[in-house]
């Protein structure tokens, strides 16, 4: 059960994703794009990342997602059919992407990962709680100085020349 | 369950189909998306480096700012597709090329 | 250097620079053209000077002696070393110019009121008070002759300040090279010393010396070398001729340099050295001083420019301390220099309030015609100004060598000496006769001086209501130095005005032997004076009465006409008061022969050498050069450096292809590097 599960939710990402580069449509791109986001919290859950499971959805699907969709609705007409919303290298892209994953497999299994025996924690919402406010408390400004000011520039940037 | 290189090839599948997209898609906000893609990958890297790593939790907290960069970076490139958009009326970027020689 | 003298050194040297540096640069712009600064500068040099004057009082020790010296010049074997020499000498001598120097510097605000180039003045003034005190405190050779020449540079400016006069900038000119001509037998003696001694300071001369690493004519030589150089800057015979013509320059000027410091440069030189120099080297020296003393006062009798007659006679004077250098006793040639600079400075500032009171008259009458320094247009002026008188009358009574005054000390130890000299060297008689000679000519043309200018009727009587004091800025320096010339002063703590014996001064001022083996010791000289004391006092005051009452006859009294006297002594008078042709006959045996020398060998230079050779290797390098253009521009240039951008060109227009301006072509290409990069890993 647990591994059909597995495989289900990894299939649902990997297809989902190779909709959200294939589909002509951009909003069916969005709407890939969804599952392929829940997909990979799925993911998260099977590492024991609970708290990184939640802050996907949250700020992916929640967030960016909607910008996202937001952003295709003010500057694309929805009813509008495209015929073709990819460009010439399409061919030669594949291939090189194809390439690229045999390659990165390759050297994937080719490697000897440094590993150790873990046992599942109970939660690690506290552990990233304590680690944010003590060895990462100055990244952990510096993001949020950059989020602020990545706010402001997009604000400024988006607001109409008067 | 299942060992880390099952992730790894899952981010890998990921990544590809990703840059594939970056690479082929015309419209601004498609490759975008092709960029999330990419993150994700990357981010699913973190967080299984951590779980088969000891689960100290550093990689959750990378992946942590990784989001929180995608957020940035997805708030500040749509309201720079927005801003194409109202000069050139397309957001298709092989006709906005005024980078070509 | 924690020695508080060579620190007060330090500051007395380096305060009239600044002043200098502020006062060329920024002078002009800051409020009354900046003589505050200066004046402010060389009266804390002034203090410091009067500090340690009183320190050395109070040291009371004739062996106060501090050296300090750095290392300027580093290359390997061959070192110069650079230092500070302070001992009773040099303070005294440092107090000397910065007193002159000060008193130079007040004088000056009235006497230059409204000059073109009044903070100019100053400058330099400071310019030569530094390099002045660079000579007084150097402990060798070296930073001697640069702050020597120094000197010479500022004496230079200062004589050309009215340079729009054609005779100041001759003047300059003069000074400056006949004083060449002394600098270059100077820097000889300096290179025969350093050759045989391997080095520049004081001390390790008179060892060197006392060891015989230098001896005999090489010795001399070197001695009369280094005495050239004294030689022009004291202007002695025949390098004299450019005192009298420094009188171009501004009066005060000629008070501080051309009286009492700067001249007295090569006296100090010459007191400083005096321990290498051989009996032979000393004999020359006391000849050229005593028949420059002589010589010169000869001239002063017929002048009638109140300044060239006290030009004449600091020539004379300084011939005076030269021959009391050569005849041994060079601690009473220090003394007469210090006295001298009192009271020739303060004779300069009264003949500077004279001729600025005549001036300011001719001024009023319009008159622009009439020569204000000449004494033949003066006359009575006693009344009008008698600050000027009395101050000049106390003066006088020194020079002149009457008792009670200071230059009577100093002249009676220099003529004691000489006669010493003449009673150990009978075949040397000559030596006190023009030591006397010219005590009793000086007499007599001072008080000339005295009397054409102050007594007697107005020459000019239309000027006379027009003539005045000098303002309190001028009678001054007037007041204060003639006080100094009165023999109280050098004689203390003992108070008897005729000898100096147990006096500050030569309980102070010892005489050091002579490092050159077999010379006198100073014992020896000492005694020899002692001896010869009271004779040359009482010959000395004989000498001065005979002048001073051969002037009271001619010119107060009229007893006797002067213009008789010139006529019965013919070609003798016309000679003096022509200055013995000497200008001329350097014109005519000197100058003029080198001109045509120079001209003749500037036309070898530019006919045969210029013309041939240099232009002869001229046209083969401009062919040379047009074959070698040739290849460069059709080989190198047009194949070469044309066929790197051609292939550049030819690449670039290949390859912008790939350049797309699409960024997804480039992350394809990026991509397809990275595959290419990890197969190549992989294999």
């Amino acid at each position: 059960m647990v591994e059909f599960t597995f495989w289900f939710v990894v299939s649902l990402t990997l297809i989902s994703a190779a909709i959200v580069v294939l589909s002509n449509q951009l909003i069916y791109s969005a709407m890939a794009l969804l599952f392929t986001l829940f997909g990979v919290a799925g993911i998260y859950i099977f590492l024991w990342a609970d708290f990184m499971a939640g802050v996907q959805i949250l700020v992916y699907i929640g967030g960016i997602l909607v910008l996202i969709i937001f952003g295709i609705m003010l500057t694309n007409r929805i009813s509008s059919v495209r015929l073709s919303q990819t460009n010439m290298q399409q061919g030669i892209g594949g291939s090189v992407a194809i390439w690229l994953f045999l390659l990165i497999s390759l050297v994937i299994s080719k490697t000897s990962w440094f590993q150790v025996e873990a046992v599942e924690p109970v939660e690690t919402v506290s552990g990233i709680g304590t680690l944010l406010l003590t060895k990462y408390l100055l990244p952990f400004e510096a993001i949020s100085l950059l989020l602020l000011g990545a706010l402001i520039g997009a604000a400024l940037l988006s607001r109409k020349e008067n | 369950m299942y060992d880390l290189n099952t992730y790894l090839i899952i981010s890998a599948a990921l990544f590809s189909l990703g840059i594939f997209g970056v690479m082929t898609r015309r419209n601004a906000i498609s490759i975008l998306m092709g960029v999330e893609l990419i993150l994700n990958a990357a981010n699913i890297n973190f967080i299984a480096f951590s779980r088969f790593g000891g689960m100290n939790l550093d990689g959750h907290i990378f992946a942590l700012f990784v989001i929180v960069l995608a957020a940035a970076e997805a708030a500040v490139a749509l309201a720079i597709v927005i801003n194409i958009y109202n000069n050139m009326n397309t957001i298709n970027v092989d006709e906005a090329s005024a980078m070509k020689e | 250097m924690n020695n508080i003298f060579i620190n007060y050194s330090l500051f007395i040297l380096f305060l009239p620079l600044v002043a200098f540096l502020i006062q060329i640069f920024i002078g002009k712009r800051l409020p009354r053209q900046g003589d505050w600064v200066s004046i402010g500068a060389i009266s804390i040099t002034l203090i410091l000077s009067i500090s340690m004057f009183v320190a050395m009082l109070l040291d009371y020790d004739p062996g106060f002696k501090h050296e300090a010296s750095f290392t300027w010049l580093d290359m390997g074997a061959f070192k110069i070393k650079l230092g500070f020499l302070v001992d009773n000498i040099t303070v005294i001598m440092l107090l000397v110019v910065a007193l002159i120097s000060t008193c130079t510097h007040i004088f000056s605000v009235k006497y230059l009121e409204g000059d073109i180039r009044y903070s100019r003045y100053f400058a330099y003034l400071g310019l030569f008070t530094f390099s002045m005190n660079g000579i007084v405190l150097s402990n060798n050779l070296i930073s001697m002759y640069m702050s020597w020449e120094l000197v010479g540079v500022s004496s230079y400016l200062l004589i050309g300040h009215w340079f729009e006069k054609d005779s100041a900038a001759n003047a300059a000119k003069k000074a400056f090279l006949t004083n060449r001509v002394g600098d270059i037998g100077f820097f000889i003696g300096i290179m025969l010393i350093y050759t045989a001694i391997g080095s520049f300071a004081f001390t390790d001369i008179f060892e060197g010396v006392a060891g015989g690493l230098i001896a005999g004519t090489t010795l001399t030589l070197a001695g009369l070398g280094l005495f050239m150089g004294a030689m022009g800057k004291s202007s002695q015979f025949p390098l004299h001729i450019w005192l009298p013509d420094a009188m171009e320059g501004p009066t005060p000027v000629s008070a501080l340099m051309h009286a009492a410091t700067m001249v007295a440069a090569g006296v100090y030189l010459t007191v400083r050295i005096f321990p290498l120099l051989t009996p032979d080297a000393l004999l020359v020296v006391a000849y050229i001083g005593g028949f420059t003393a002589l010589f010169a006062a000869t001239i002063a009798i017929t002048q009638n420019d109140i300044k060239k007659v006290l030009a004449y006679s600091t020539v004379s004077q300084l011939g005076y301390m030269i021959l009391a250098v050569g005849t041994g006793v060079y601690t009473a040639a220090f003394f007469h220099l210090l006295t001298h600079a009192m009271f020739k400075a303060n004779l300069f500032y009264g003949s500077g309030s004279v001729i600025h009171s005549m001036h300011h008259a001719l001024h009023e009458k319009h008159d622009h015609d009439t020569d204000p320094q000449d004494m033949r247009n003066m006359g009575g002026f006693k009344e009008k100004m008698p600050i000027t008188y009395w101050s000049m009358l106390a003066s006088t009574m020194a020079i002149a060598g009457v008792p009670l005054f200071s230059g009577f000390l100093s002249k009676d130890a220099i003529l004691a000496g000489s006669l010493s000299f003449a009673q150990h060297h009978p075949e040397h008689f000559l030596l006190p006769v023009f030591g006397f000679g010219a005590a009793a000519i000086t007499a007599f043309y001072m008080f000339r001086m005295m009397f054409m200018t102050f007594h007697g009727k107005p020459q000019m009587p239309e000027l006379i209501n027009d003539i005045h004091e000098s303002p309190k800025e001028m009678a001054g320096p007037l007041v204060l130095l003639g006080t100094l010339s009165v023999a109280i002063w050098y004689t203390f703590p003992h108070l008897n005005p005729i000898s100096t014996h147990g006096s500050w001064f030569t309980t102070l001022v010892r005489p050091i032997d002579s490092a050159v083996p077999g010379n006198l010791t100073a014992l020896a000289i000492e005694s020899g004076a002692h001896h010869a004391h009271n004779l040359a006092m009482g010959l000395s005051i004989g000498v001065a009465v005979l002048g001073i009452g051969l002037a009271v006859l001619m010119y107060l009294k009229n007893v006797l006409s002067a213009e008789n006297m010139g006529k019965r002594a013919g070609f003798l008078y016309d000679w003096s008061l022509n200055k013995y042709y000497f200008d001329e006959n350097y014109d005519k045996y000197l100058y003029q022969p080198t001109l045509r020398l120079a001209k003749k060998i500037s036309w070898i230079d530019w006919e045969l050498y210029d013309k041939y050779f240099i232009n002869g290797f001229g046209r083969v390098t401009a062919w040379a050069s047009r074959v070698s253009g040739k290849f460069d521009y059709d080989i190198i240039d047009q194949l070469l450096v044309d066929g790197f951008g051609r292939i550049a060109d030819n690449l670039g227009s290949i390859l912008k292809k790939v350049q797309t301006g699409k960024l997804q072509n480039y992350l394809l290409y990026v991509t397809v590097g990275i595959i290419i990069l990890m197969i190549i890993q992989s294999f």
